[in-house]
Order: structure tokens, then sequence, then C-alpha cells
């Protein structure tokens, strides 16, 4: 309460402590103060103050109280005590030593990568291909939209059963074909795999929607200069679009991996980290050493570590985005 | 000048929200406090049927006891989260409920109060679960009916086949063998990478004098080694690794799986499909003679520590009606469990015939964390994971808990 209050609180207080010292005529020094503490100078901070206070208490706050908890041996005894002794780095040392870290660290490399490329590739796709006009192409396009607005939870329930070895319906079929039934979900082999494909179907329309918007703001004079030229079909993609469209390319990409990176329900919806741990993600690990295992700083440093990675695509993608400024 | 004003007037209008949010204790819910003749309570029962039935259970103890109740019900998975959240605000309700295997580990913050401050009597409730409520040496809660996994099997497909519901593993795989035909598996059960998994297996486990304490034992690996048999020989699909309890049930109420291994929680459900008639035994046992233990399910009502001794002790007098000789028959009945005390199980079979497998089954139970307490979590997450292990070819019997307990 205090914090939000003391913009309008310190004006009157400074207001009455200021003629005490002075020397200038009373009507200099209105005026100043008032300049000073116009209404207008009073507006810009209360402006500022809700934005602030939004990034210090939603923001500032999880995360400082996040690296506090993944040093502290946190668990169930310190939400009724409120006692969390310090263990330093020991958390850090039981995420690294994990036999579980590295496969999980893989895990999360190889779903980012794999669901990003997929998503991204038939994102570009479908966003090309609706980007002429044809009848019911808007209705078709909202439709793409349908995998966004369903709950990851009902998403995750339903390819669940989609995948079912026996009585799912993509095995049977599969099974139309004579080809053999896959164990999507059962099998370590496959399970992983079986996990980014569907991660890729949530992502697709996020992806046609901004590269789409990408492509509406390339002029079709370009195309038609490029077109007198000799420049159609896949030169002028090579040649045009490619080269115009890079700046929402490396939008989609970046913000792509952050959200990836995070990617918890629809894994646990599915596999719930298994089979015998093959889809074991650093954000699964994070979730079931906090919320599973009741161990707060196990988890806490997982999902440190998984921030750390998160950051680092984050100064990419503003490093990239100044030098697309300078240029 | 005016529009100024306006603007300031706004600004301070989208700041007044966060600063309540920052100050505000998060109030409304079940929380201890205000009125002295109104208990809180939480639990986790918030579907149907089940919401009604506790509810009128409920209703009966706070009519005896003349207190008025403010009932709260949350989702099964949230309510460790809710707990947490509420003892570290310090608004724990007076009257909490939890899943048994759950209780020593809130107990163990001291965020309960040991009933033996209130004089109740404890003698007569079945041992299992009273060690399950029971931390260094205090019970902390009492449960009125509890429950169990049995054998459930559908009668028309075992008839046809002409085979007896099986008492030992190897007619067990027979029988699943003989039924496993086309669409239809012999045999489903859960070896889901959860808790449900591991809560599965223990009934092999512990009937083959498998212990929790030491995993990597020849017993324990027989009981794994009956589960790898039972998938390999494919008498048992290879989904389990992906099943949930519910998805077992769902099998067996569609035909796909002529027996299945679940609890008596899914009774009802099975009496929304009338054409599917079944019966249920004990889970069968390794060799003649070994007695069937099955791990022991149901939740337990405690008394938080709220800081006004008054209302605790009213909410244990609470604790008590609701586990009364009446409530446990009434409820037993009603939600196909099984009453806590062991001199009831003779008149509740007569009044359930149905629930006779599960009444024997409940006298042998033992609780999951009655030998390891807080430690349960880790045995059980070994125990899933060496299950997955080994299912999926990933470890040999004989290795898997070795493996999946280096971490």
């Amino acid at each position: 309460m205090s914090l939000t209050r003391l913009p309008s609180e310190s004006a009157p207080a400074e207001r009455e402590g200021a003629p005490r010292r002075s020397t200038l005529p009373p009507s200099e020094k209105r005026r100043r103060l008032r300049r000073q503490f116009s209404k207008e100078n009073i507006t810009k901070v209360l402006f500022v103050v809700p934005a602030a206070l939004y990034i210090v208490l939603f923001f500032g706050y999880p995360i400082v109280k996040n690296v506090v908890m993944s040093l502290q041996d946190y668990t169930t005894k310190t939400f009724f005590t409120g006692e969390a002794p310090w263990v330093g780095l020991d958390n850090y040392i039981t995420v690294v030593s994990s036999n579980l870290f590295w496969p999980s660290l893989t895990n999360t490399a190889l779903f980012t990568i794999g669901s990003i490329i997929g998503q991204f590739v038939i994102g570009l796709a479908l966003a090309a291909f609706f980007k002429r006009r044809f009848p019911l192409s808007n209705f078709l396009r909202s439709m793409l939209l349908l995998p966004w607005l369903l709950p990851l939870i009902v998403a995750s329930a339903t390819w669940r059963s989609i995948l079912d070895q026996d009585s799912g319906i993509l095995n049977r079929f599969l099974g139309t074909f004579g080809l053999d039934s896959v164990p999507w979900l059962t099998s370590p082999s496959v399970a992983l795999t079986a996990v980014i494909l569907v991660n890729i179907w949530v992502g697709i329309p996020f992806n046609v929607t901004i590269l789409y918007g990408g492509l509406q703001d390339i002029p079709d004079e370009l195309y038609e200069a490029g077109a007198l030229d000799g420049a159609t079909g896949w030169k002028a993609f090579w040649h045009i679009t490619w080269p115009n469209l890079r700046p929402v390319v490396s939008v989609v990409l970046l913000l792509g991996v952050v959200y990836t990176l995070k990617v918890l329900d629809i894994i646990l919806g599915l596999t719930n980290g298994g089979p015998a741990n093959a889809t074991q993600t650093l954000a699964i690990r994070s979730y079931q050493e906090s919320f599973v295992n009741f161990e707060f700083g196990v988890g806490a440093a997982f999902s440190n570590i998984l921030i750390l990675i998160s950051l680092l695509f984050a100064i990419i993608y503003l490093r990239a985005n100044r030098r697309q400024v300078d240029e | 000048m005016k529009k100024r004003r306006l603007t300031t007037l706004l600004a301070i209008a989208a700041i007044t929200p966060l600063a309540l949010t920052a100050c505000g204790s998060g109030g409304g819910g079940a929380k201890s406090g205000g009125d002295p003749d109104t208990l809180t309570v939480l639990d986790y029962y918030n579907n149907e049927p089940d919401k009604t039935l506790i509810q009128a259970a409920i209703d009966k103890c706070a009519e005896a006891l003349d207190v008025k109740v403010k009932r709260e019900t949350v989702p099964g998975k949230d309510l460790i989260q809710k707990v947490l959240q509420r003892s570290s605000s310090k608004t724990l309700p007076d009257v909490l409920m939890l899943d048994n295997p759950d209780l020593q580990e809130i107990a163990a913050t001291g965020g309960l109060s040991p009933l033996s401050d209130y004089d109740i009597d404890t003698s007569g409730f079945a041992e299992g679960i009273l060690d399950a409520a029971t931390y260094e040496d205090e019970v902390y809660g009492l449960a009125p009916t509890v429950n169990t996994l049995g054998l459930f099997y559908n009668e028309d497909l075992l008839a046809a086949a002409g085979i007896q519901p099986p008492t030992t593993w190897d007619e067990l795989k027979t029988a699943a063998s003989a039924l496993t035909t086309g669409d239809q598996y012999g045999l489903a059960f859960s070896a889901i990478a959860t808790y449900e998994g591991s809560w599965q297996f223990l009934p092999f486990m512990w009937t083959n004098g498998g212990d929790e304490t030491e995993l990597e034992t020849p017993e324990v690996a027989e009981a794994l080694q009956l589960w790898v048999d039972l998938v390999d020989s494919g008498a048992s699909s290879k989904s389990v690794l992906n099943w949930s309890q519910a998805d077992v049930k769902d099998q067996f109420v569609a035909g796909k799986a002529a027996m299945m291994i679940n609890g008596p929680w899914q009774i009802p459900a099975l009496a929304e499909s009338p054409d599917v008639k079944w019966g249920a035994v004990q889970v069968p046992v390794n060799e003649i003679g070994q007695t069937p233990i099955a791990p022991l399910g149901g939740e337990v009502w405690t008394v938080p520590v709220t800081g006004n001794d008054e209302k605790q002790g009213k909410a244990a007098s609470f604790v008590e009606c609701i586990s009364s000789d009446d409530n446990q028959l009434e409820l037993a009945t009603q939600r196909f469990t099984v009453p806590t005390k062991t001199a009831l199980a003779d008149e509740y079979v007569e009044a359930v015939p149905t629930m006779e497998a599960f009444t024997e089954q409940v006298a042998n139970a033992r609780s999951r964390t009655g030998q390891l307490g807080e430690e349960w979590p880790e045995a059980a997450t070994v125990i899933y994971t060496a299950i997955q292990l080994a299912l999926t070819g990933q470890a040999s019997v004989e290795d898997a808990f070795a493996q999946a307990s280096a971490g």
C-alpha cells in the first residue's frame, strides 16, 4: 500500500516544507514549484507507476523469490513454519548430478528444435498458400485458429486417445493401409516424436497468423516488378518474399523458442514424462520436483536453469532487433 | 483542466486494484476464524455423487454438534497446494480432509493437531488406516471409510470361455491369455508413470512378500516379472504404460478387457453400463497359501492447528462424528467403500454383498506410508519408474529397480 501512495503523498509534503527556507518572493517560488509539481508532471509519473508496479509485483518478485528459493531447503514444512534453511548451491548440485538432468536437457533441445522447425515450415507454407485469395479462404484461415482456441488440457486429452495404440483413430487409419500400429505413447523411442508432432499442431496457428501478417505487408509492386524481370514462383519467394519477411521470421522463431522451452501441459497430458522417462524435459522436471515430490528448492533450481536458457534467446532477440533498427 | 483531472483520476483508478491485491490476504474461502459457531471444512469431493453424499454426512454431524458448517471443495490434484498456501497465510480450515498418504507429510509440517489432545477414542479402527494416520506415535486423523484394489472380471466373457476367476498368478496368466482374442485383452491394469502406477503394483509386490523399504529383492522382481509376462505375451495391452485407472475402467466397460485391476470407487461408473455384468475377487496370489495384501486408499479427516482452541475442540468432535459407526455404514453403502471399524465388516457385507471381496481385502490391507512416512513419494517414484523401464524393455526385471533408484 505504501508504495502506491508515494507519488500523490510526496507532492503536498514538499509544498508545505518548501516555504521555510526560501528567500525568493512568494510568487516566484510558487511558479517554480508549480513547474516542478505541475499536474502534468504528476500525471506523467502516475501513468508510469501502474506499469512499474505491475512489473515489480508480477515479474520482479516471482523471479527474485524463485532465485532465493533455489538456494534454500524449501519443503512442505516451510509453508507452515516459514523456515527455509540456506543450502547454498546444493539444489543446483542435486539437479546437475541427477541422472535425469542430461537426458531431460537433450529432450528439451530436441523438443524445441523439432517443434520450431515443424511449426515454422508448415506455418510458412500455409501462410503463403492463404496469401492468394480464393473462395472461402478467409473462412478456412479462421478455422486454422481452432487449435489455438482449444484449452491445452482438452487438446492433449483428445490427442492421447487419438494416439492410443490399440483403439486410437490414428493407428486404425494407418491400419487401413496395411501399416503396423505405431506405439505412439508407449514406446520410449517414439514417444518424444509423438509429443513433438502434437506440439507442432498446437503451434501452427501462431506461426500462420504472424507470418500471414508479414506477407500482407510486402508491397505487391515488388512482385509485379519482379515478374517483369522473370522472378516468379520459387525465384519470387527467395528473392522477394524471404528477404522482406526476415524481421517477422526472427520474431516468430525467437518467441517460438521461448514458448516451446516452457511447454508443460501438453507433455503432462500426453505422457507425464513417460514412458520410462522418455519425454522428461526441464519444465517437467521442475514441475514434478516442486508439485509431486514437494522439493520446491530443487524445482526452483530446475526452472531457473530454464529461465537462463530463455534469457539467452531473449538477448539474441533483442540484439537482432537492435541491429535491424541500426540498419 | 477538467480533462487533466480526469486522466489523474483514471491513473489512480488504474493503481487501486493493484494496491488492493497487494494488501489483501486472498480472503474468501473456507478459512478459520469469525463466527465461533461456524466450522470451516475443506475437502476434495468436488464431483457427484460424492459431493452430495459427503455433504449429507457433514450436515448430519453439524446438526448433532449444533454448529454451522461452511464447506469448500477443490479438485483432488489441487488440494495439497491449497493446504500449503493456507498454512503459509495462517488460514487453515477448522476441519481438513486429506488423502491418506499425504497425512504424514502435512503432519510433519506441524500444521495438524494430534487427536489425543481431544481425548478421541481411536480403538476399533483397522490397523492399516491408523498406520497411515499416525505420525511420530500420534494419530492425526480418522477415516469413516476406505477403499482398496481387487480383480474385476466380466462374468459373461469368463463364462463363455469356461474360466473361473483366477486366484493365483499362474491362473491369472492362463486366464488372461485364454481371454485374449481379437480386439479383446485378457487383463487391463494401470502402469502409468504416476503414483497410480505404483499403487496398482503394490498388491502384487506386497502379497509376494516384497517391501518398499528394500525394493531390490527377488520378491519384488517376481511381481514385476508377472506384469512383464502379461504385457509381453500380449494378454495385456502395451498401452497399460499410459492408462490411468479411469482408462482401465473404460477398457473394461467397452469389453476390450475381460478382467481389470481396479477399485470399488469405479462401481458407480460400472453401474451406468448395466449390460456389463461383473464380479470382483481379491487380487491373485503368487503361491497358494499367501494372503493377498492390497494398499489402502481413502481419505482421513483432520484438525489443523488454527490457534483457536475452542473451535479446534469442536472440529475434533466433528471428525469423531463423521467417522461414527452410523456414518461409516451409511457412507460405505452409498459410496461403495469399506467401513474402517473392523467390527462393522459383517453387517456391511450383509447389506452390500458385492463388496465382500473388497471388505476382506481391506482387513489385511496396508497403508502406503505406514513404513516410510514422508519418504513414501520417493519410493513410489522409483516403483513406477522401474515398472516403466521393465515394461518398455529398457531394463531387465532384475536391474529395473536399481536403475530407477539411481535417479
